[in-house]
């Protein structure tokens, strides 16, 4: 019986291990076919095709984007700052969302918050969204038109709502109330600091909303200068129009381009600071996403 | 009575202060979801971006039997509902397989390890998909092909065969969303009592009897949670996954043109604002009656896992 048991465990931790291991490998082997692909000679891959392997190992198509980095970091900085700025404002305002809409003595919260819930079940669709962006507000091809749609959901505002009425005791926001502090300065001084992890998992939402976000370009930014760093890979690999305008732009030095090869190293640049950001900020995804599902 | 006036002036200062500290919120769900709520108007008209609103022709119910006659909407319909269906079975059904394993399978390295490697992903935009689809299928030069030709195989042409495109999209689906879906399976499976299992094991249940009578069961109502809610947004459809896999390739419209990219399409190159309306009021409200339909069910049988 026990010798079974013993059997079963050990099988059981094979399958386990294998099929996990496998899965694993197939989640991170398309980022080491981008990684290889843009380490290899173009001329190589515009005769043979892509191999998983490197063909002949070369930088060539990194120091020719390095070589003429402006557009790039352009794109950089336009997504930067989108994201900064797009973050900050978000926290501030649906942290505030979420103080009022937690506090039992608030008789209008349940109204709001079904109110900010009814817009995920029933909307206009894109197209009065569309046009309320552009015509009505005007944003078109403005840097505010890619950064303000996007600052609050439903979701992070619940998500928020959540994570102060589990952190917040509600006898000491009583207390701070009954020694005459206002609201607002209860917010302020004892909320906030009680939910470092909170804003730490809805900022970093936020964030990687932003950095991923190639659409609200793509709808409504036309001056190139203005495209978010998703976008500019987009359409570079649509139809390499961007990085042909940037080497006309420095005609001086006659390049050839690596066409091929630097779509790939583009798509390097544009993905590695999340890569490289990932270790570290896990755990605060893993926390919003198990919070969020539960009460969500 | 006259501490009960304070309290109630000192009540009314606490809802200014409380609204004033949801304006911005406010103002954001006016601005952008309940005004454009009226541009379902648009939906009814031959629109013009000079007559505005109330400027464009009324054309009634024209933009829907459009719709309707051509085809269009019974094609887009049946490829977003399959493919959500095929999403919610397989994407469930892999989630809890996955949560299941990464739960008891021993070694705390390997368990965190592979744990971050299924979850990477989710991490990266739809942009990457589009660089990595074209790396693999690309006719000239892509991985496949080449691998192919390194055979002797001839090549595939992936972009003029609709045959292999379903199976393609609910991998990269399952691809970006595994990894996030088994998280949330996971925080329920470490929520279950560990006597559980210790008196199973007592009663001479292994690994294979446990996960099948006591994990299993108690996942269902996770489960069913998420399954109700993905019911619900059956007709949302995953436009940055289809539109970045497929983008505008019309040979394969057949089997990838969901709702939302024909709502895209229609607005962005066609620049057929009422037709391209009338689809996004046709998702919303149709959308909207099976999420009451199904809410209005649920909680009459079990209102316990009532969506709202």
């Amino acid at each position: 019986m026990k010798i079974k048991r013993g059997r079963e465990t050990v099988v059981f931790q094979i399958i386990a291990m294998v099929v996990l291991a496998v899965c694993a490998l197939i989640s991170v082997l398309p980022f080491l076919i981008i990684i290889s692909g843009s380490l290899s000679n173009n001329e190589l891959i515009s005769r043979e095709g892509y191999s998983i392997l490197p063909k002949q190992l070369t930088p060539q198509a990194y120091t020719t984007i390095l070589r003429i980095p402006e557009s790039l970091l352009t794109a950089y900085r336009v997504t930067i700052v989108n994201t900064l700025v797009g973050s900050l404002t978000g926290l501030i305002c649906m942290s505030m969302a979420g103080y009022v809409l937690s506090r039992k003595n608030f008789r209008h919260r349940n109204i709001i918050s079904f109110l900010i819930y009814f817009t995920t079940i029933f909307g206009g669709g894109l197209v009065p969204w569309y046009i309320m962006i552009s015509n009505t507000l005007h944003l078109k091809d403005s840097l505010l038109a890619i950064c303000l749609p996007l600052i609050m959901s439903p979701f992070m505002i619940i998500l928020m709502r959540t994570f102060i009425s589990n952190n917040v005791p509600d006898s000491l926001v009583e207390s701070c109330r009954i020694d005459g502090a206002g609201e607002f300065s209860i917010y302020l001084h004892i909320v906030l600091p009680l939910i470092p992890s909170g804003l730490a998992t809805i900022g970093l939402f936020l964030g990687l909303m932003y950095w991923n976000d190639w659409y609200m370009s793509s709808m409504f930014i036309s001056t190139p200068a203005k495209f978010e760093l998703q976008f500019y890979l987009y359409n570079m690999l649509s139809g390499f129009e961007a990085f042909k305008q940037m080497n006309t732009a420095s005609v001086t030095e006659s390049v050839s381009i690596p066409s091929e090869t630097v779509k790939l190293a583009m798509a390097v640049f544009v993905t590695g600071p999340i890569i490289l950001l990932y270790p570290f900020v896990q755990r605060f995804f893993i926390s919003g996403i198990t919070i969020g599902a539960v009460k969500g | 009575m006259k501490t009960n006036n304070r309290r109630r002036r000192l009540a009314d200062r606490h809802y200014l202060v409380y609204y004033l500290m949801l304006l911005p919120t406010i103002v954001f769900f006016v601005v952008f979801n309940y005004i454009p709520m009226t541009g379902i108007y648009y939906a009814f008209t031959k629109f013009s971006f000079t007559g505005g609103l109330f400027g464009s022709q009324f054309v009634g119910l024209d933009n829907f039997k459009y719709l309707f006659k051509s085809g269009i909407l019974f094609r887009i319909t049946r490829n977003t509902i399959l493919y959500n269906i095929a999403f919610i079975l397989i994407g469930n059904f892999a989630q809890i397989v996955l949560a299941v394993l990464i739960s008891r399978v021993m070694g705390k390295l390997f368990k965190r390890i592979t744990q971050s490697m299924l979850l990477l992903p989710y991490f990266v935009s739809f942009v990457i998909l589009r660089v990595l689809v074209y790396n693999l299928f690309n006719y000239e030069i892509g991985l496949v092909n080449s691998t192919f030709a390194s055979m002797g195989i001839a090549p595939y042409d992936f972009y003029n065969k609709t045959a292999l495109w379903p199976f393609i999209i609910i991998f990269f689906y399952l691809w970006k969303s595994v990894g996030y879906g088994s998280v949330i399976y996971l925080a329920s499976i470490t929520g279950i009592d560990p006597e559980l299992y210790e008196s199973a094991s007592i009663d001479g249940a292994g690994v294979f009897k446990q996960i099948l009578y006591i994990t299993l069961p108690l996942l269902k109502a996770t489960f069913i949670t998420l399954f109700l809610f993905s019911l619900g947004s059956i007709l949302k459809g995953q436009f940055e996954l289809f539109y970045q896999l497929v983008g505008s390739n019309g040979n394969l419209f057949t089997v990838t043109d969901i709702i939302d990219t024909f709502v895209f399409r229609s607005l962005t190159t066609d620049f057929d604002i009422g037709r391209s309306s009338a689809a996004g009021v046709y998702q919303s409200v149709f959308g909207f009656i099976l999420i009451m339909t199904v809410n209005t069910i649920i909680k009459r049988k079990n209102p316990e896992y009532a969506l709202f």
